[in-house]
């Protein structure tokens, strides 16, 4: 049975000790594509008791309903991806080396001399690198592509960590001011998020909310929680890369994709996806009407779980909208308080206007 | 055909390739189409993506639900930022290749008009579509008529040069064409169930057509589209010519036409004495993927009518290639269909 929550008159999310506390245990998880099963964990025990219906399904998607009231309501999908990009092993080496591989888009170039952790238990290790005194000006000059690093568990190894086993940065939150510095803001932003608009969920829809896996490695979890739920509107929430830095030639940055501080990133096209326009429409007019500030993401290359979810079955109109963040992809990222805040209460405050009149065609 | 028939086909094409409607932004052409088959179809609809649906008789004994596709977007860009002088970068919207661009026309959906210039390059350089930008006439940001997320399709009025037309997005509205003509013909008699689907989203991926697809449920299923050909000076290595008659589909890069499907063409070509060709694209894609994958999969085909310059803004194609593409595909929805064994 579910436990009725009020649903607060005006919603205003902010950035606490309690909230933090709920972030960093999501952003220094470790839930590499594949292997999500300790944020799915962490989402569970947040949303225990608070949602009609809590499952997981076959590829491990964690699929939460929570019913509104009244007539007419809609099913509004909203999905954010638990997966993150990260390693996995698969060669023991012997003396604790491991050969690995990257899993999602990493640049190998970000890989030399950081600190991973391992598996389940979270085993640190480092990737090691050639010592600068060894190594000549010509190799200092290529790029070490990932077949010829190794992850260093030290003595007894082994016995630690086997091939198949996920690695990630050991990178933990840090607030930095305004700034929340960690790995896998992408997507953990989007996690937290969706945990809160469970939490707080607006009356007048059905939020069927979608913790997917895998979709680092192709929107695959996204495809069939879409199937599953066939809901009348896809909402992706993502994070997003910002770019937003200076030209070194003082030339006008054309290509910065998302500025920080720019409020939340709403999506018009990446290569998923074309965003149906109405939705473009509503987030943009709910964003004027309740004063938040945002941004169209730069259309660009890419995808989010939108991508998956607009062509299942018959078709969904589909968004999404994303939290801004430099270094998306590496060891530690940067967004702001500030975009998080303002995305969640843009899309708290979209849903909670939401009705089927969004749906109707003007031709 | 009599002259004042040519001349409503002539018109029919006129109006649907002067109509704007890139990828996502399918409303004025999808407007259009229904207009022209409202007294055709016994049922439309638009779905969740925006296809244009028309369902034509009801499966009669012996009959079969018949999925046809003509894709209603063409390529296009989109504005990816407006800088302080009030140029306008932008993306392609589908395949658009950079060649094709410079010089060029654009008209948005707002509107807003605008030509495509480039940054100051190397001479002999080949530009990214990224060192290009859209003039619409503004002096600065503030005062431009477009912003980021804002589209446009290529600009050109249509061509008639006697035995072939040429127009800017004949990909793939030649083909509406051929489906709203070929929808005027159905027979009362004919004991299929048609499902005229004008599809959204070709040009980035078969993506209206997938969910159609997923909609219609056919039982066997064509594409009609453009295709390559290999009739210009050094070009293309393709067996599909101008003005040889539909071309029979087997394969392109996006999915290999059931056998049966080609046969029944082949076929259907053959009794009405039609000319044909067969085509192997070594290249493109078509809704016809789409629909073979829909579901539990299903026999599906690709009508195709050969086209010079493809995505670019002066497609050509042949007009007895257009007439022969009509009566193939009313000869084949108006008879009872015998795919016969795999």
């Amino acid at each position: 049975m579910a436990k009725t929550l009020e649903t607060p008159k005006t919603f205003k999310p902010k950035m606490g000790k309690k909230e933090l506390e709920l972030l960093s245990k999501l952003t220094d998880a470790l839930g590499v594509s594949g292997d999500e099963q300790e944020i799915r964990q962490i989402v569970m025990d947040e949303l225990e008791g608070i949602a009609d219906e809590m499952r997981v399904d076959h590829l491990g998607n964690l699929l939460v309903t929570k019913l509104g009231k009244g007539e007419k309501r809609l099913r509004v999908m909203v999905a954010a991806h638990m997966d993150e990009v990260g390693f996995m092993l698969i060669k023991d080496e012997g003396k604790g080396i491991f050969e690995f591989r990257v899993v999602g888009g990493i640049d190998p170039r970000q890989l030399v001399g950081k600190q991973v952790i391992v598996g389940r238990d979270h085993v640190p290790g480092i990737i090691g690198a050639k010592a600068i005194h060894l190594t000549t000006p010509e190799e200092r000059k290529q790029t070490l592509p990932v077949t010829q690093l190794r992850i260093d568990l030290g003595p007894g190894g082994s016995a630690k960590a086997k091939p198949g086993d996920r690695a990630t940065f050991a990178t933990k939150l840090q607030v930095m001011g305004p700034t929340l510095c960690a790995k896998a803001l992408d997507n953990r932003l989007g996690v937290y998020n969706l945990i809160q608009l469970v939490k707080n969920a607006p009356e007048n829809i059905d939020l069927l909310a979608a913790f997917t896996v895998q979709e680092e490695v192709g929107l695959r979890g996204a495809k069939v929680a879409a199937f599953s739920f066939n809901p009348d509107i896809g909402i992706a929430i993502d994070s997003t890369p910002a770019f937003d830095l200076p030209h070194y030639d003082g030339e006008e940055n054309t290509l910065y994709r998302t500025h920080l501080d720019g409020g939340p990133a709403i999506y018009v096209m990446d290569g998923a996806t074309i965003a149906d326009r109405r939705l473009v429409d509503w987030l943009v007019d709910t964003a004027k009407a309740e004063n938040i500030p945002w941004q169209f993401r730069q259309p660009a290359p890419g995808g989010t779980d939108a991508g998956a979810i607009h062509r299942v079955r018959e078709g969904v109109p589909s968004v999404s909208v994303s939290v801004p963040g430099r270094y998306a992809h590496s060891a530690a990222g940067m967004a702001r308080i500030d975009d998080e805040l303002n995305t969640l209460r843009l899309l708290h405050a979209a849903l909670a206007r939401l009705d089927e009149n969004i749906l109707l065609r003007q031709e | 055909m009599t002259e004042k028939k040519q001349d409503t086909l002539l018109q029919l094409i006129k109006k649907l390739v002067e109509t704007p409607g890139p990828s996502g932004q399918e409303q004025k052409i999808r407007a259009a189409v229904r207009e022209e088959i409202k007294g055709y179809a016994d049922e439309i609809r638009t779905d969740a993506l925006g296809n244009l649906i028309a369902r034509v008789g009801s499966k009669k004994e012996g009959g079969m639900r018949v999925m046809v596709s003509a894709h209603i977007d063409e390529i296009g860009l989109m504005v990816t930022h407006v800088d302080d002088n009030g140029f306008a970068r932008f993306l392609a919207v589908g395949g658009v290749s950079p060649f094709t661009c410079m010089g060029n026309r654009v008209i948005f959906m707002n509107g807003a008009r605008g030509v495509i210039g480039m940054e100051r390059l190397e001479p002999g350089k080949v530009p990214t579509l990224d060192q290009m930008y859209i003039d619409t006439g503004a002096t600065s940001a503030k005062d431009s008529p477009v912003q980021v997320g804002d589209v446009c399709g290529f600009e050109r009025p249509f061509m008639d040069l006697g035995k072939r037309l040429v127009a800017k997005s004949m990909d793939d509205r030649i083909a509406a064409v051929i489906a709203i003509e070929a929808m005027k013909q159905i027979k009362k008699t004919s004991p299929n169930e048609i499902y005229f689907v004008f599809s959204v989203q070709e040009e980035v991926g078969l993506r209206g057509a997938t969910t159609a697809a997923y909609g219609v449920n056919p039982e066997v299923g064509i594409a009609v589209d453009v295709t390559g050909v290999g009739d210009t000076p050094k070009g293309f290595k393709l067996n599909v010519k101008l003005g040889n008659g539909p071309a029979v589909k087997v394969r392109d890069n996006s999915f290999i036409a059931d056998p049966r499907v080609v046969k029944w063409m082949v076929n259907e070509a053959e009794a009405q004495g039609l000319p044909y060709q067969m085509e192997v694209l070594t290249f493109g894609g078509t809704d016809g993927r789409a629909i073979q994958m829909t579901r539990e999969g299903v026999p599906a085909g690709c009508l195709s009518i050969g086209s010079r310059y493809i995505h670019s803004p002066s497609e050509m194609v042949d007009r007895d290639d257009v007439e022969n593409s009509i009566k193939l595909l009313a000869g084949l929805l108006n008879n009872k269909i015998e795919l016969g064994e795999l």
